[in-house]
């Protein structure tokens, strides 16, 4: 009942498992690639990448993002071919486009072979819901959402006291992988983001009601996935556990991938509230005594209107961007996100609970 | 520019940093060396800990009354991530943190010393370029000392660094130091660590409290001619730096990719021609091990055939086609001639490759608290290849105090044995002491998924004397 669909007639392309039972990436469309560019070389001028790798006898240097890219795909394809039904959490955040410019990129010039999934919290900002649709139909995609606004609606969820709906997003999500069938989640969390989420495995176990165990989880080693599940278990993958934000700002630029607009400078009517820039929207309405007034702001995450914090900023471009966040004192998290100052432990006792 | 007033100014890293490489490096240590201190100060003085994580560890830190000469900052607070971790104040799991320099981008693995020390040294060691050993200048070395060390030679990391920490504690003797410096040699000897130049292995004094030797070097000790600690995480090469362009191209297939045709409206609209596309049919794995390019003789080795020839006739990552590629890119490979490939086979340098064997002899780091039986069925995972698997008989344990092999039929959490498998279909094979990747394996339990332990494959003894067990 509350799983809304969208592109439901879409065909998707799967894998086709041929005669020895390899996974072949099906045939499709699509892919976020902008324009496909030099990997190797970054500091090269945009366009000048792709010719210069022909004839260059140097050996072959890899840049930091050059490995990290290798490992986020090598990562994507292995979950690919090793499990039935993936799907990628999608929220228009830069770090679930970053994935999703990866998962492209992996499987290039085949279709990405799985549909993304979204949990609405019914207090998102309008044109991030309206960059996901423009993404999905742009790329072909099936889109799944699950709505928290729903499970209000029908008594199953109720509103929490601070008005934040972060918290009410695990119950959807683990209702949109049950309806679904999904056996592995990717997910944009980095390990940089939250003290729980370094401790995280990138193939990370879920039991059947999609609790996280930290204290029981399975070694890592090398290169080497194991992402064995029982029935009614699922994984949730991160590929990009292992980037900064730095890191993710950085490959932004250097793919020329796009975002949403309030990733960047923009002017917006705002009020202060527990020490962040609160956006006024239908979701967010300030107090009698919260006065607002307008500001140049920019969001370094994207998440729940009624918890998700502006910044002041006049980063308009994406080198501006990434020139702030290499100097900023403050993490992500810290600055933008009144969900995890609820308490130190507050990722982790999310995460138990079956969060992202 | 009104604008540019606002914005801060760029740090020499940010901008420097798109053309740094990766460095991955663990910590390993006893209980108290100080080890989460060390990683504490790494991070500090290398301004990778932003002010409002300073500002919850600086609060928790006066909440407990701590009292350290590091600004009143239990910097070990910094790492702990887990609930149960801050309240017990101990480190349970690997924590991965990061940080970065003008030279480098770095991934630490921060393992726990005293809580399975062998799984998670195991674990970080086996992605890492270098691991940190600590030591308490005022214990010197212990019997965990030599155990962390024989698990590094065992997992072949190819750089050592042993930090002798607390040096302000011993009043910065050069006599103490030159003395477990001494110590470390002789247990690396024995070790025969870095014997055959597959690692080295570097000994530095250091005050992680006070941060001596840490970032910097340090003026409070003179007769120390070497460099700091992260001076030389600096300048060390990676193990793919030294390896992609020494070892034979290795690339396991993880699958087909076969648009027979359809393509992506993206790639279309800008200019991808439809017909040329129409039969695309590539290859898609990560490198291993070494270095393929355009032209490049290949072997494609599907287990239980023999090997077939071919020519790489396109390297394609997402659009761009390449002349050559290395360890650890992801890509797909085109070949001349078109053969069924699949996943689990793997594509190798022409003629370099032994022949798949169905019988494993391997070392194994046991991960699980369920032992391991002689007679059991388990799951091996290579590559990109999982078969069922026998084990045949456990032909002892490393006492890794000694590191003498001692009789056993079982092997339990943390234990390091050898033993024989056989397998249900055969896998390419190699020495781990020649291919840190291509030789490593995972045993999984075919009931509940678990990962058992970390396997090396060992050479084939030629010796089915003790065997017990046969199919």
């Amino acid at each position: 009942m509350s799983i809304k669909i969208i592109n439901e007639d879409l065909e998707l392309p799967g894998l086709d498992h041929d005669a020895a039972g390899t996974p072949i990436a099906a045939p499709g469309v699509a892919s976020g690639l902008s324009e496909p560019r030099a990997g190797l070389i970054e500091d090269q001028p945009r366009g000048a990448g792709a010719g210069a790798a022909i004839g260059v006898a140097a050996p072959t240097r890899l840049s930091s993002l050059d490995t990290l890219e290798s490992e986020a795909i090598h990562i994507i394809r292995e979950v690919v071919a090793e499990f039935e039904k993936p799907a990628l959490l999608f929220s228009g955040g830069k770090d679930s486009v970053v994935m999703l410019h990866l998962a492209a990129k992996a499987f290039w010039p085949g279709k990405v072979p799985f549909p993304v999934l979204h949990v609405d919290t019914g207090h998102n900002f309008p044109e991030v819901i309206e960059f996901r649709d423009r993404t999905v139909e742009r790329l072909g995609l099936k889109l799944v959402v699950g709505s928290v606004q729903e499970f209000i609606d029908s008594g199953e969820l109720a509103e929490r006291a601070d008005g934040t709906r972060n918290p009410l997003q695990t119950v959807p999500l683990l209702d949109a992988i049950q309806r679904n069938k999904f056996d592995a989640v990717f997910g944009g969390g980095r390990r940089d983001e939250d003290k729980a989420r370094a401790k995280e495995r990138i193939l990370s176990l879920r039991d059947e009601f999609g609790q996280w165990d930290p204290r029981n989880q399975r070694p890592e080693l090398w290169n080497l996935y194991n992402g064995r599940h029982t029935v009614g278990q699922h994984v949730r993958a991160f590929p990009i556990s292992n980037w900064t934000e730095l890191d993710v700002w950085r490959y932004i630029e250097r793919e020329n991938i796009e975002l949403p607009g309030l990733y960047y400078a923009h002017d917006r009517e705002v009020f202060a509230r527990d020490g962040m820039w609160r956006a006024v929207g239908d979701a967010s309405r300030p107090r009698d005594h919260e006065d607002v007034i307008t500001k140049t702001v920019r969001y370094r995450t994207v998440g729940d209107m009624s918890c998700t914090g502006a910044v002041e900023s006049a980063a308009s471009t994406v080198r501006d961007v990434v020139i702030e966040v290499a100097a900023s004192t403050i993490t992500e998290r810290g600055a933008t996100r009144a969900d995890d100052r609820i308490s130190e432990a507050a990722m982790e006792d999310r995460k138990k609970d079956g969060y992202f | 520019m009104s604008t540019t007033t606002a914005l801060p100014e760029a740090s020499a890293a940010s901008l420097k940093l798109s053309s740094a490489s990766l460095f991955r490096f663990a910590t390993a240590g006893s209980v108290d060396d100080g080890k989460s201190t060390l990683v504490g100060r790494l991070l500090h003085d290398s301004k990778a800990i932003l002010a409002d994580q300073l500002d919850a560890v600086a609060r928790t830190s006066a909440d407990r009354g701590f009292g350290g000469s590091a600004g009143g900052i239990d910097l070990a607070l910094l790492t702990d991530g887990l609930r149960a971790e801050r309240e017990q104040g101990i480190t349970i799991d690997v924590a991965y943190r990061y940080f970065a320099t003008d030279r480098r981008s770095f991934i630490l693995a921060d393992c726990p010393g005293h809580v399975q020390y062998t799984k998670n040294t195991v674990t970080g060691a086996s992605t890492a370029d270098a691991v940190v050993v600590l030591i308490d200048a005022r214990k010197g070395v212990l019997e965990q000392t030599r155990r962390h060390l024989s698990v590094l030679q065992l997992l072949r990391v190819p750089h050592v660094i042993v930090a002798v920490n607390k040096i302000d504690l011993v009043n910065f003797s050069e006599p103490v130091f030159r003395e477990i410096e001494a110590d470390v040699q002789q247990v690396a000897r024995e070790l025969k660590l870095g014997a055959d130049g597959a690692a080295d292995l570097l000994v530095i004094p250091v005050s992680a409290l006070d941060g001596d030797n840490v970032v910097d070097r340090s003026a409070r000790l003179p007769w120390y001619q070497g460099p700091a600690l992260l001076e030389v995480l600096e300048t060390l090469p990676a193990a793919d730096e030294i390896e992609s362009h020494l070892e034979s191209f290795r690339f396991p297939v993880q699958l087909v990719i076969r648009p027979q045709g359809a393509l992506a409206p993206d790639a279309v609209a800008g200019g991808l021609d439809a017909e040329a596309y129409r039969d695309y049919r590539a290859y898609a794995g990560q490198i291993t091990e070494g270095a393929v390019r355009l032209g490049d003789q290949v072997s494609v080795l599907t287990p239980g055939q023999a090997p077939r020839s071919t020519t790489v006739t396109g390297i394609d990552f997402a659009g761009r086609e390449l002349t050559e590629a290395v360890a650890p890119q992801s890509v797909a490979l085109r070949l001349a001639d078109e053969f069924d490939v699949a996943r689990g086979d793997s594509i190798a340098a022409a003629g370099t490759f032994p022949e798949a064997s169905a019988d494993l002899y391997a070392q194994l780091c046991w991960l699980s608290p369920k032992p391991l039986r002689e007679g059991s069925k388990v799951l091996v995972k290579h590559g990109t290849r999982t078969v069922q698997a026998l084990v045949r008989n456990v032909t002892g344990k490393l006492d890794l105090a000694s590191f003498q092999l001692e009789p056993a039929s079982t092997l339990g959490l943390n234990d390091i044995g050898h033993a024989q498998l056989r397998l249900a279909a055969p896998l390419p094979l190699e020495n781990y002491l020649h291919h840190r990747r291509t030789g490593a394996f995972l045993v999984i339990d075919p009931q509940d998924g678990n990962t058992l332990a970390a396997g090396l494959v060992r050479d084939h003894p030629g010796d089915h004397e003790d065997e017990r067990y046969s199919i």
